[in-house]
């Protein structure tokens, strides 16, 4: 379980996060939405300890990650940022076997090239390891940097905007990939989604943040209504049924 | 394709290490005619010195390159160089000569690297709080350090007592020639344990290299191996630096040699590339002018101005990010 309470950051005189307490069930994808400038990267970089915390606490299964060893959490806890860009010149395959730091420090075993080979199968990369990754399209790029998450292979995966440049088969390739690692493997995923349909189709809970504030957080079907949406992005939405899902239509 | 990438690296750095062998054997046999029991010493003691700078040099700008994540900053740019001139003419200035030299060297040496690493605390600020992210805004900030130390060790060295400015000339500019086997042990021992230490968290260069945030979520202690990195630094450089006096460019120009010769960014390769490279400049370059042509002091001018073209280059080239 991930628990944060009273988590809160500021830069200079405003409050990009302000005091938000909520826990995230084992288990499961949780997404997370709001508007540009909520605060929702500023929260997982905190959860991940890559920022620290103003005031506040993040507990991963009961283990401050303030205070804990980066090791111990390497290999319970993993993010994908928002932003990835690299000095280095790396080619996938080194990419994502920098996954496997946390386990093998560098000196990489017959598991680790296992695990390798199995995240990048899953993103479709298998043919595109020696490509250097400034030879690739932002798409690609992107799941290079999720296949790295994945070699992780931690029970916490948090990612920032996952579904960034990717097509529309991607999109829903990753969101069925998280879905499974979360139901098969037993993982706890949270996602920082835009896309609210996607929110709704695939995750098992929704947070809300708005003005760095949790300003909700329930079930798909408690979040997804057009009150809830149009109060947290000021602009008309009209909700539907369709299939078993709520599809949000904001084309208007 | 990966095993044809790592072939080519060992390839690579075997090539390079041959060349780099070839400049020893040259610089201690060319033109030595016979005299053995004398040559060998006098040559072994300088190229040891030749050997400590380039080692000292190619690894604290690779490293430093390695925490700060760009290929352009080096410590030498960023001041360091001219921080050791000025605490060397502060000492003697404020001591006398006299005083100074009776000080031991390994004191000095220990107060040295404790003001250099007070100065990467303060540099740390700046490349690591987040406040600056301009590179242009970075280098820009490293020359000013440089010119502010120059130029107070330049006021100073003017108000010296001339016969102790003697003295400091040649403590800041030793020459290879009259290399004081005392430092030069102290060099040598000071290089081994700071590289005794690189050794030990070696495994995480890689990953620092991947950038503060990634570095972190892969579970290296980003802060601490910052902190010793730059204490390494601090204490190459001083090496360097007590050898040779201030060189600007050769970091920056044996770094990137490696980085654009190597096909993979591992330091397992890249760092022994710089350091073979480094040996092939300094140890090559001094059998050239000085066996071939005969000069002697011309070697830290010829090797400055190959590395200020190459950075000038390098700026305009945009490679610098
Ligand atoms: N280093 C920083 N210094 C100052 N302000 C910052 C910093 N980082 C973020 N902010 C501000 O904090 C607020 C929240 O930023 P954050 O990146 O968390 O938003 P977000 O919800 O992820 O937005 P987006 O959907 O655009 O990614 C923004 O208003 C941003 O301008
Ligand atoms: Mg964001």
């Amino acid at each position: 379980m991930i628990e944060f309470s009273g988590v809160t950051k500021v830069y200079g005189s405003t409050t990009v996060v302000d005091d938000v307490t909520a826990q995230l069930p084992k288990g499961g994808i949780t997404s997370i939405i709001g508007p540009n400038g909520a605060g929702k990267s500023t929260l997982l970089s905190m959860i991940a300890r890559l920022i620290p915390c103003d005031r506040g606490t993040v507990l991963v299964d009961g283990l401050d990650v303030a205070r804990t060893s980066g090791e111990t959490l390497a290999r319970r806890l993993s993010i994908l940022r928002q932003d990835n860009h690299m000095t280095a010149r790396l080619t996938v395959h080194d990419l994502v076997a920098f996954g496997r730091y946390p386990y093998s420090r560098g000196r990489i075993t017959a598991d680790d090239q296992a695990h390798i080979g199995r995240a990048l199968g899953y993103l479709g990369l298998n043919d595109l390891g020696d490509r250097f990754l400034d030879e690739l399209s932002g798409g690609q790029r992107q799941r290079a940097f999720v296949a790295m998450v994945l070699c992780q292979d931690t029970d916490y995966m948090l990612f920032d905007e996952p579904l960034n440049n990717l097509d529309i088969r991607h999109a829903v390739g990753m969101m069925k990939l998280l879905g499974n690692a979360a139901r098969d493997f037993g993982k706890t995923v949270v996602v920082v989604l835009h896309d609210v349909n996607f929110a709704s189709c695939y995750s098992n809970h929704i947070i809300v943040m708005r003005d760095g504030k949790l300003f909700l957080q329930g079930s798909p079907r408690e979040i997804i209504r057009s009150e809830t949406l149009e109060q947290t992005y000021g602009c008309p939405f009209e909700v539907q049924e369709l299939g078993g899902n709520r599809i949000a239509v904001y084309y208007t | 394709m990966r095993h044809e990438r790592k072939r080519s690296s060992i390839v690579t750095l075997m090539v390079i290490a041959a060349v780099a062998a070839t400049a020893t054997i040259a610089f201690m046999t060319i033109g030595a005619r016979g005299n053995w029991s004398f040559v060998l010493p006098f040559r072994g003691v300088k190229l040891l010195a030749l050997a400590l700078v380039a080692y000292s040099i190619a690894v604290s700008t690779v490293l430093f390159q390695t925490i700060t994540n760009n290929r352009i900053l080096t410590p030498a740019i960023m001041g360091f160089d001219w921080l050791y001139m000025l605490l060397q003419t502060l000492l003697v200035f404020g001591l006398g000569a006299a005083a100074t030299s009776a000080i031991d060297v390994r004191l000095m040496f220990v107060v040295e690297i404790g003001t250099m690493l007070a100065f990467s605390l303060v540099l740390y600020r700046f490349l690591f709080s987040g406040a600056v992210r301009d590179l242009h805004l970075l280098l820009l900030i490293g020359v000013v350090f440089g010119t502010l130390f120059r130029s107070l060790s330049g006021f100073l060295q003017r108000l010296i007592d001339p016969n102790d400015f003697v003295v400091l000339q040649d403590r800041l500019f030793a020459s290879f020639n009259a290399v004081d086997p005392n430092l030069l042990m102290i060099s040598a021992l000071m290089v081994v344990g700071a590289s005794a230490v690189g050794l030990r968290i070696f495994h995480t260069f890689d990953v620092m290299s991947l950038g503060r945030e990634t570095a972190i979520s892969l579970g290296v202690d980003h802060r601490r191996i910052t902190m010793t990195v730059l204490a390494l630094v601090a204490i190459f450089v001083s090496v360097s630096a007590a050898l040779v006096g201030p060189v600007t460019f050769f970091g920056l120009l044996v770094a990137n040699l490696a980085y654009i010769l190597m096909p993979t960014a591992k330091h397992r390769y890249v760092l022994p590339a710089a350091i073979l490279l480094a040996v092939i400049c300094l140890v090559g370059g001094q059998t050239i002018l000085e066996r071939v042509f005969a000069f002697d002091t011309a070697l830290s001018i010829v090797i400055e101005f190959a590395g200020g073209l190459f950075f000038i280059f390098y700026l305009l080239r945009g490679h610098a990010r």
